[in-house]
C-alpha cells in the first residue's frame, strides 16, 4: 500500500522521522507512513528545552494504542523548543505529521552535515518495499 | 489439552544443530554421581499418614494466634475478617496474574479499579498502580519514577533513617548499578536536617510517615524545599495510619508507597504481601505495572478496561523497564475486600484504637522503673523504649510468658543499643497490655 504523503522540502531516516532544516535550526517530526502504522498516537514523550541530543540516540517516545516507539534524532543538537500541544492533543502527529505535529527544534551542532538520509522520493520508495 | 514443548523428532533436530549425539551427551558437563542420586526417601505414604505427618510438622512452629504479639516493624497484626479468605478463596479469584485477555475478567479489573481508587482515598494520590510485590520493592520502585522524571541527570537520592532499614537495603539493591548519590540514612536525621542535602543534583527525597520509630515527622516543610529543587518527595506510609492521620498527598508527597499487608494480610510467616504504590497524575507513564480503567462498552454499560501499562514488556517489548505481571493482585483483592468491608468508619475505628492501645502502653511502661519511652515526637501505634537490659534478655522473659516483646533496635541503629521498638494495635486487648507490662516489670531484674 502507498499514498502517504512525504513532502519534498524535508529529509527521512530510516527509522521514519523526518528533518527540515533551516541553516542550523532543524525541526523533528515523525512520517505519514509512522503515524499510520502507529495507528492512534496516546501520547508524547518530549525532552526539555536545553537538553542535548545526539544523533543516533532516543530523544523521546511516541505511543499509540498499538505500540510504543523511540524517537531517533538524525542529528546533534540542543532542543531550542518543542511542542507543547504535544502534551494535550498528541493525536496531532496523527493528523498534521509534517505541520501541527512537528515535534521537536534543535540547534544543530556541527554544521547541520546529516549523513544516511533520505529524500522523499528515496523515502517513498523505502516505505513501499516495507 | 496436553502441553508437549517439544516432539522428539524436534529434540534430536536440536541435538543435531549442537553437534550432540543423545540427550544424555548434553548432561555430560555434570557428574554422572549427581545426574540420578539416589534419594533416601521414605516409602510411599497414605494420605491420612500424610495428613498425621504434616500436622505434627506444622505443630512444630509457633502460631501469631498462641502469643501475645507487641511487634510491628514493618509486619503487623491486626484482625482480618473472615470474608476476606471467604473472597480470596473464589475460583474467580484465585490468581496471582492479571489475565491476558483482561477485559473478559471484568469482575478482576472492577476488584484491581476498586483497590486503586481506595489507595487513591488513603494516600491523597491521583492515581494508584495495581500493586508491587511488598513495601520495600514500591519504594525502589518510586526511586525508578523519581530518577525517570529526572531524566536520569539528577543522580542524589536522600533517604530518611527512619524509613525501614529493610526498604533501604532493597532500594539500593535495585539501584547499585545506577552509580547514584543515595545519601541521608547513615545516621537519623530531622526532616530540616534531610533538606539541607538538597542539592540539584537531587532526584528524590524519601520519608517514613510514621517512621520505622512509629513517629510522626512533620514534612511539609521538606516537601516545599524538595519541591523547589525540582525533586519528588516519596512517602512510606503505614496505610492504617492513614485513616486517622493527613494525608501524605496533602502534606505534599508526590509519590506514595508502602506495605499493604495490615489491610486484611495476615502475618503469615513475611509473605506473601503487597506493595502499594500512588502518585500525582503528572507521573503515571513512568510508573511500574498497569492502571484499570473505568469506562463504558458499546452498550452504555459500566465497563472495566486495561488503561495504562506504560513500562511493562507485553507493550515496550526490549525497550521494557517492569514485567511485574505477577503482581501481588491476590493480595491486593485481600487489602479491597478488607478496606471495603472495614469502611472509612470501621477503618479510622481500628486505628483510633491502635493509636489509643500503643499510648495506654507507653503510659504504663513509662512509669517503669528500668524503662523510658522515647517521646520527642508525637508516635502512632509503634514506640521506642530505652531499656535498663539489652533487649533480647527481656525479649526471652518475655517468650516464656507468651509475649513477643519489640524489635531490638541495636542491629540497625547501634546509637539505639538496649532500646525496643514497641508495636500495639487492636488486637492488644487491656489485659494483654498489662500482662506486658508485668512482664517487663518481672524482666527488669533478670
Amino acid at each position: 500500500m502507498a499514498g502517504w504523503k512525504t513532502p519534498e522540502n524535508l529529509m527521512y531516516a530510516r527509522t521514519d522521522e523526518w528533518i527540515g532544516l533551516d541553516g542550523d535550526t532543524a525541526t523533528l517530526g515523525i512520517s505519514d507512513y509512522a503515524q499510520d502504522q502507529l495507528n492512534d498516537i496516546v501520547f508524547v514523550d518530549l525532552p526539555s528545552v536545553g537538553d542535548t541530543i545526539t544523533a543516533g540516540e532516543s530523544f523521546g517516545e511516541v505511543e499509540s494504542v498499538k505500540a510504543s516507539s523511540e524517537l531517533i534524532s538524525p542529528v546533534s543538537g540542543t532542543v531550542i523548543a518543542v511542542n507543547e500541544a504535544l502534551r494535550s492533543q498528541p493525536e496531532l502527529l496523527n493528523s498534521d505529521p509534517y505541520a501541527g505535529g512537528w515535534i521537536v527544534r534543535l540547534r544543530v551542532s556541527d554544521g547541520g552535515v546529516v549523513e544516511g538520509l533520505m529524500d522523499a522520493a528515496g523515502y517513498t520508495t523505502f516505505c513501499a518495499q516495507r | 489439552m496436553s502441553y508437549i514443548p517439544h516432539t522428539e523428532a524436534e529434540r534430536q533436530q536440536m541435538l543435531d544443530a549442537i553437534g550432540t549425539p543423545t540427550l544424555d551427551d548434553l548432561f555430560e558437563a555434570v557428574p554422572a554421581s549427581h545426574r540420578f542420586p539416589t534419594l533416601d526417601l521414605p516409602q510411599a505414604m497414605s494420605e491420612m499418614d500424610i495428613l498425621t505427618e504434616m500436622q505434627a510438622l506444622s505443630e512444630a512452629n509457633d502460631h501469631a494466634g498462641d502469643f501475645a504479639i507487641f511487634r510491628g516493624a514493618g509486619a503487623y497484626h491486626h484482625f482480618v475478617p473472615s470474608v476476606v479468605n471467604h473472597i480470596l478463596l473464589r475460583g474467580e479469584f484465585y490468581t496471582a496474574y492479571t489475565p491476558y485477555q483482561p477485559e473478559v475478567s471484568q469482575g478482576t479489573l472492577q476488584a484491581i479499579y476498586e483497590y486503586q481508587s481506595m489507595m487513591c482515598q488513603l494516600t491523597g494520590m491521583d492515581a494508584a498502580n495495581a500493586s508491587h510485590y511488598d513495601g520495600a520493592t514500591s519504594l525502589a520502585e518510586a526511586a525508578t519514577v523519581a530518577l525517570e522524571v529526572g531524566r536520569h541527570k539528577r543522580r542524589r537520592i536522600i533517604l530518611s533513617a527512619g524509613i525501614h532499614p529493610q526498604y533501604r537495603e532493597v532500594l539500593k539493591t535495585y539501584h547499585q548499578w545506577g552509580g547514584l548519590d543515595i545519601t541521608g540514612d547513615e545516621s537519623v536525621r530531622s526532616a530540616a536536617d534531610l533538606a539541607d542535602l538538597i542539592n540539584d543534583q537531587t532526584a528524590m527525597v524519601a520519608v517514613a510517615y510514621p517512621n520505622y520509630f512509629g513517629q510522626l515527622e512533620d514534612i511539609r516543610l521538606l516537601a516545599e524545599r524538595t519541591h523547589q529543587a525540582g525533586a519528588l518527595l516519596v512517602v512510606v506510609a503505614n496505610p492504617i495510619a492513614l485513616a486517622l492521620l493527613k494525608s501524605p498527598g496533602e502534606l505534599g508527597a508526590d509519590i506514595v508507597v508502602g506495605e499493604g499487608q495490615p489491610l486484611g494480610i495476615p502475618l503469615s510467616y513475611g509473605g506473601p504481601y503487597l506493595g502499594f504504590f500512588a502518585c500525582r497524575e503528572d507521573y503515571v507513564r513512568r510508573i511500574a505495572g498497569r492502571i484499570v480503567g473505568e469506562t463504558l462498552d458499546q452498550d452504555g454499560k459500566r465497563a472495566f478496561v486495561m488503561t495504562l501499562r506504560p513500562r511493562e514488556q507485553d507493550i515496550r517489548r526490549e525497550r521494557a523497564s517492569s514485567n511485574i505481571c505477577t503482581k501481588q493482585g491476590l493480595m491486593a483483592l485481600a487489602a479491597t475486600v478488607y478496606l471495603s468491608v472495614m469502611g472509612k468508619n470501621g477503618l479510622r475505628h481500628a486505628a483510633e484504637l491502635c493509636y489509643h492501645r500503643a499510648h495506654y502502653a507507653a503510659d504504663r511502661i513509662d512509669d517503669l522503673l528500668g524503662y523510658e519511652v522515647v517521646r520527642d515526637l508525637p508516635f502512632f501505634n509503634e514506640f521506642v523504649v530505652r531499656c535498663a537490659r539489652p533487649v533480647a534478655e527481656i525479649n526471652a522473659v518475655l517468650s516464656a510468658r507468651g509475649i513477643i516483646g519489640g524489635v531490638d533496635l541495636t542491629p540497625h541503629y547501634p546509637h539505639l543499643a538496649d532500646h525496643m521498638l514497641l508495636c500495639v494495635t487492636e488486637m492488644n486487648r487491656k489485659s494483654e497490655i498489662d500482662a506486658l507490662v508485668d512482664a517487663l516489670r518481672e524482666a527488669r531484674h533478670g
